[in-house]
């Protein structure tokens, strides 16, 4: 059972996904119904495994390849973090998706990408060797630009041309990361021990530079973060996905786990490379809050917004003491709650409104009240506003820069929450204060509004209950003092 | 077991012939040799545990000839048989016209001097397999007759009979010097000062025919001027078979002639083979001269394998990491590059022109044959979990555990061109358009995608074929040739 | 006959068929070259093959075999220079014309 778990959690996402592709365009019950069931039935064995994992039990699925080329799926804490968000987030997305395109045409091929989409994310979680995770990191590249080009229009197009001229070299280096490490060390595991000392330290802090250049470029990295907002151009709930868990979070949790299991942070102190990381995860975080305020479209906005916030994690990672890496690990799932909302919302906005720009919000307030309500919650998460989630991430990072002697990070975070403020708030003004055009409502499907609000009320839950030894923040603090820092 | 051997040579040839005489039933007589030869591979593939060998006549070497199968050899002989298998199933001729009556006879003589290129253990018994597999692929270049396709089989024949030449005259000048000429005598031989002379002679002659940079102006025309079935099989196994004897004399007959100005050299120009080739790729406009300059730039690939041989690195759980990884290359771009032929002659025969516009729609049109470019273009490029990417990631390894990470370059540079050139058609298939195709069945769909599968699978489930190839594997691939 | 005579000529023969194969642009005359050095590689053979004294069969063999070989490459290769002709009334390769 301990062996076979990983893999059958895998392939609740990867055997929908194949049989979708096989799926008649019209037989639409058959697919949602298969999707559905697919997402229910992994949420249900990840919320198993979250009981047993908390107790200790340790899931490992080997598949070999070549000697010493082989895919080892392991769960353990910081996989089941990552899993349990894009698992829960999965099936909302899907309820999601369902009513978003109707039935609308190639619907077989979007959802058998998207669930291909959602295995390659598990994968990542699981993964328990760097070629693991490189396999299911370009598995992912793969399966997203069909998603990204769905609606095959020039817009599109271009930005899935984008989208793989930053991700393959991005890959190519990851993997000239991977293999100069490994032709030194043979393969690595997670989870074992592994001294890297056979490799001179300037081989080392370039091996380090090439895994965050090739990490950054999923996640969003200034200077490397060009192909996000142009990715805007794919319909709503990839968006959503793409922002929420997929891409950017697959980056993300790719340079926590090389910064703590593969160097480990002895080794990230020693070579000096954890302050330069913060300091560039600094960086992105102002520059794209500023670029975000420049935006006249609410998605381009909340892209931008993507860039900034998706460094928190990396600052936390990067400054690596206690609190700075809990703060770090919990904005994974923040992120990822309040996230998911905004673009659930503004993917409501766009299809019963029209409204893609952000001057032509006045007035939605009181004519989509439930959807607003949600997107207002999820704003203020991302400002930091307690009893936000948001808020538990920002107290964390800067108690744990103070912690990591870097008081200049608690200068970031302060500039950084002004920004949010600065362009959240004018829109929450339009959506609840100013005048619009129509004042009639609308009512969107409930397979619209229903997972915008259970994120929501996800994203004020981990805010509110944060103490609870289930919630994010109860489960990071777990990681972080079971495995590297017992 | 050994008797299957010379059954696996015989049988295509036997099958040539009756197709010969009785050109209406090519088709029947080509599946025929096929499904004997598959059973026949799985008997021998499957109870492979050492070199199996078959002295003909019952006269040892040297002064008989003998027929060997070893791993690489069974994995050769397995990558034809599953190539032309799909090959045939596909080729659409029927009838007893022209082509139809030129295709099936040539086809199987193709095979035939494949299987015999891949058993045979004597240098003069490689020249003849290699002689025979040049003229059944020239004369399948030429098969449609047009103007062009003449001119590109004539350079392909003129190119190719200066590498017969050369070969025949090393083989030649190792003779006077040894009077030996089985691979297996010529490790033990008394060193002879024209042996350099010789070596090179039949080195350069095989370079000709594996079509590796700056020799490979006849490729691309040649090989896009064929028949879209002809294309697959020249594409996806001929300049395999001259580049297995350039690892059969190198690695077994005569590792000590190697020097390291000369391992560079191979090394070199398949890297310039890789770039150039990508490049050249990036520029065409008609997709089979893509595919075709593709195949120029994989074949780079395998050259990598003489200086990277031998740098293991006691750090890796295997020995000839370069070895194996240029060998799954060979196979997965045998595999990939055959699927992609057979995609191309599909949409060549839907929309009347082979331009990348032409594809326009096609993802609506023709969904499994552009899923299946689109696989075999994942193991082009050397993604996971592909073929492509085992090789890759073994050659990668072994250039930077041999501490020289710059043979690394070609492989990553190779996989992010490739993924540029492969994009275009790809794009354009999924370009929202009423495509302009004629419908394609799914049945023709489905064998390049079935082979563009087993590209992908050979990465899946690579320790088999791992495993296989290690059976009799020459000492020279895990200590590298010196 | 002196067996080194024998190989001297052989190797004559070679160059000037290697000479005519690259210089000729004429494809019949470049069938032709192919021919002479093939001719050429035979002989040598034959004086390797007679060079310990007493006759050894394989060479002669080989040569018997190669000599089987290079008509029927040369067969198709003049087929393939006629069909050539046919279809564009040329006796050289596009990029040879003048």
């Amino acid at each position: 059972m301990t062996a076979l778990l990983p893999l059958l959690i895998l392939m609740t996402s990867a055997v929908p996904a194949v049989i979708t592709f096989f799926l008649a365009e019209d037989s639409h019950r058959l697919r949602n119904t298969l999707n559905l069931a697919g997402a229910v039935l992994k949420l249900a064995l990840i919320v198993f495994m979250l009981r047993e994992v908390a107790a200790g039990t340790v899931y490992e699925t080997r598949l070999n390849f070549a000697p010493g080329l082989y895919l080892l799926l392991r769960a353990d804490a910081l996989s089941l973090l990552f899993l349990t968000l894009s698992a829960f987030l999965w099936l909302l997305t899907t309820v999601y998706a369902i009513a978003y395109f109707e039935k609308e045409h190639d619907l077989s091929r979007f959802f058998g990408f998207f669930s291909l989409c959602v295995a390659a994310t598990t994968g990542i979680a699981l993964s328990g060797t760097l070629i693991s995770f490189f396999i299911f990191y370009e598995l992912l590249t793969l399966s997203t630009w069909p998603l990204v080009v769905h609606k095959q229009d020039d817009k599109s197009l271009a930005a899935g041309r984008s989208y793989l001229s930053y991700a393959l070299p991005g890959s190519a280096v990851l993997l000239i990361a991977i293999i100069w490490l490994e032709s030194a060390t043979g393969p690595l595991e997670f989870a074992m021990p592994h001294p890297l000392g056979g490799l001179e330290e300037a081989s080392l802090r370039a091996i380090f530079a090439l895994f965050i250049l090739g990490l950054g470029v999923k996640a969003a990295l200034v200077p490397l973060h060009g192909w996000l907002p142009g990715a805007m151009a794919a319909p709503a709930p990839v968006s959503a996905l793409l922002h929420a868990v997929a891409v950017v979070k697959a980056g993300a949790f790719g340079i926590v786990r090389v910064i703590y299991d593969v160097f480990g942070i002895g080794l990230v102190a020693q070579l000096g490379v954890g302050l330069p990381l913060a300091m560039l995860a600094s960086v992105t975080i102002i520059w794209g809050s500023i670029r975000a305020l420049q935006q006249t479209e609410v998605k381009k906005r909340l892209a931008f917004s993507t860039v900034s916030q998706v460094s928190y994690i990396i600052l936390g990672a990067a400054l690596a003491g206690p609190y700075a890496v809990i703060g770090g690990l919990v904005h994974l799932v923040h992120q990822g709650l309040m996230k998911i909302t905004l673009f659930f919302c503004a993917g409501i906005y766009q299809e019963r409104a029209g409204i893609t720009r952000i001057e032509d919000l006045g007035g939605i307030g009181p004519r989509m009240p439930w959807t607003s309500v949600a997107f207002s919650l999820g704003a203020m998460g991302m400002i930091g506003l307690p009893p936000m989630a948001g808020f538990i991430t920002k107290l964390y990072l800067g108690i744990g820069a103070i912690e990591a002697g870097a008081p200049w990070v608690v200068a970031v975070l302060a500039g950084s929450t002004l920004l949010n403020a600065a362009y959240f708030l004018p829109l929450l003004y339009r959506i609840w204060f100013l005048p619009g055009n129509e004042d009639l409502p609308v009512a969107p499907a409930p397979g619209l509004v229903v997972p915008a609000a259970v994120t929501a009320a996800a994203a004020l839950g981990a805010g509110l209950f944060a103490g609870a030894a289930m919630s994010p923040l109860g489960w990071a603090t777990l990681i972080v003092t079971r495995e590297y820092m017992p | 077991m050994s008797l299957i051997l010379p059954l696996l040579a015989a049988v295509p040839l036997l099958g040539a012939i009756a197709a010969v005489l009785a050109p209406r039933a090519g088709k029947g007589i080509g599946l025929g040799v096929a499904i004997v030869l598959l059973a026949a591979l799985a008997v021998l593939v499957g109870g492979l545990n050492t070199p199996v060998v078959l002295p003909l006549g019952g006269w040892e070497p040297p002064l008989g000839i003998a027929l060997r199968v070893d791993g690489l050899a069974a994995a050769f002989l397995g990558l034809a048989a599953v190539v032309m298998t799909g090959v045939l199933i596909a080729a659409p001729y029927r009838g007893a016209g022209r082509e139809a009556a030129a295709f099936w006879p040539l086809a199987l003589l193709l095979w035939g001097a494949l299987n015999a290129i891949f058993l045979s253990r004597d240098l003069f018994n490689l020249y003849v397999g290699l002689e025979l597999l040049t003229l059944a692929a020239v004369a399948l270049a030429a098969l449609s007759g047009s103007a062009g396709a003449l001119a590109a089989a004539i350079r392909y024949m003129v190119f190719a009979l200066m590498g017969s030449l050369l070969f025949l005259l090393g083989v030649a000048l190792t003779y006077a010097a040894h009077g030996a000429l089985d691979l297996a005598a010529l490790p033990g031989r008394n060193p002879q000062p024209t042996d350099a002379l010789a070596a090179g002679l039949m080195t350069a002659g095989l370079l000709v025919k594996t079509a590796l940079f700056p020799f490979h102006a006849w490729l691309a025309p040649a090989h896009s001027g064929a028949p879209a079935p002809a294309s697959a099989m020249l594409s996806a196994l001929v300049p395999k078979a001259s580049f297995y004897i350039l690892l059969r004399l190198w690695f077994e007959a005569l590792p000590d002639l190697g020097r390291p100005g000369f391992l560079w050299l191979m090394g070199a120009l398949g890297t310039a083979a890789i770039l150039y080739g990508g490049v050249m790729a990036l520029r065409q406009a008609r997709l089979k001269l893509v595919i075709a300059y593709s195949t120029v730039a994989q074949i780079g690939y395998l050259f990598l394998v003489f200086p990277l041989a031998g740098g293991g690195g006691a750090a890796q759980p295997w020995a000839a990491g370069a070895w194996t990884g240029v060998v799954f290359h060979a196979l997965a771009h045998g595999l990939a590059k055959a699927a992609m032929f057979l995609c191309a002659g599909l949409w060549l025969a839907a929309a009347g022109n082979d331009r990348i516009e032409a594809l326009r729609g096609a993802a609506r049109a023709t969904p499994m044959a552009v899923f299946a470019f689109a696989l075999a273009a994942i193991s082009l490029m050397g993604l996971p979990p592909s073929g492509g990417f085992t090789a890759k990631y073994l050659m990668v390894t072994s250039a930077f555990a041999a501490g020289a990470p710059y043979w690394a370059l070609g492989p990553l540079l190779g996989g992010l061109l490739a993924a540029a050139y492969l994009y275009r058609p790809i794009a354009a298939a999924f370009a929202p358009v009423e495509p302009e195709l004629r419908p394609v069945p799914r049945g023709q769909q489905a064998v390049p995608l079935a082979l563009a599968l087993g590209a992908i699978v050979l990465g899946l489930a690579s320790a088999p074929p791992f495993d296989l190839l290690q059976i009799g594997r020459p000492e020279a691939a895990a200590r590298g040739v010196e | 006959m002196n067996v080194t005579v024998l190989g001297l000529c052989g190797a004559l023969l070679v160059g000037i068929g290697v000479f005519a194969f690259l210089w000729q642009r004429h494809l019949l005359r470049r069938v032709l070259a192919f021919n002479v050095i093939g001719s050429g590689i035979f002989l040598y053979l034959g004086a390797a093959g007679a060079r310990g004294g007493a006759a050894d069969p394989v060479p002669h063999a080989l040569i018997i075999t190669g000599i089987v070989v290079a008509l029927s490459a040369s067969a198709l290769a003049v087929a393939l220079v006629l069909a050539h002709l046919h279809a564009s009334s040329a006796t050289r390769l596009p990029e040879d014309e003048p």
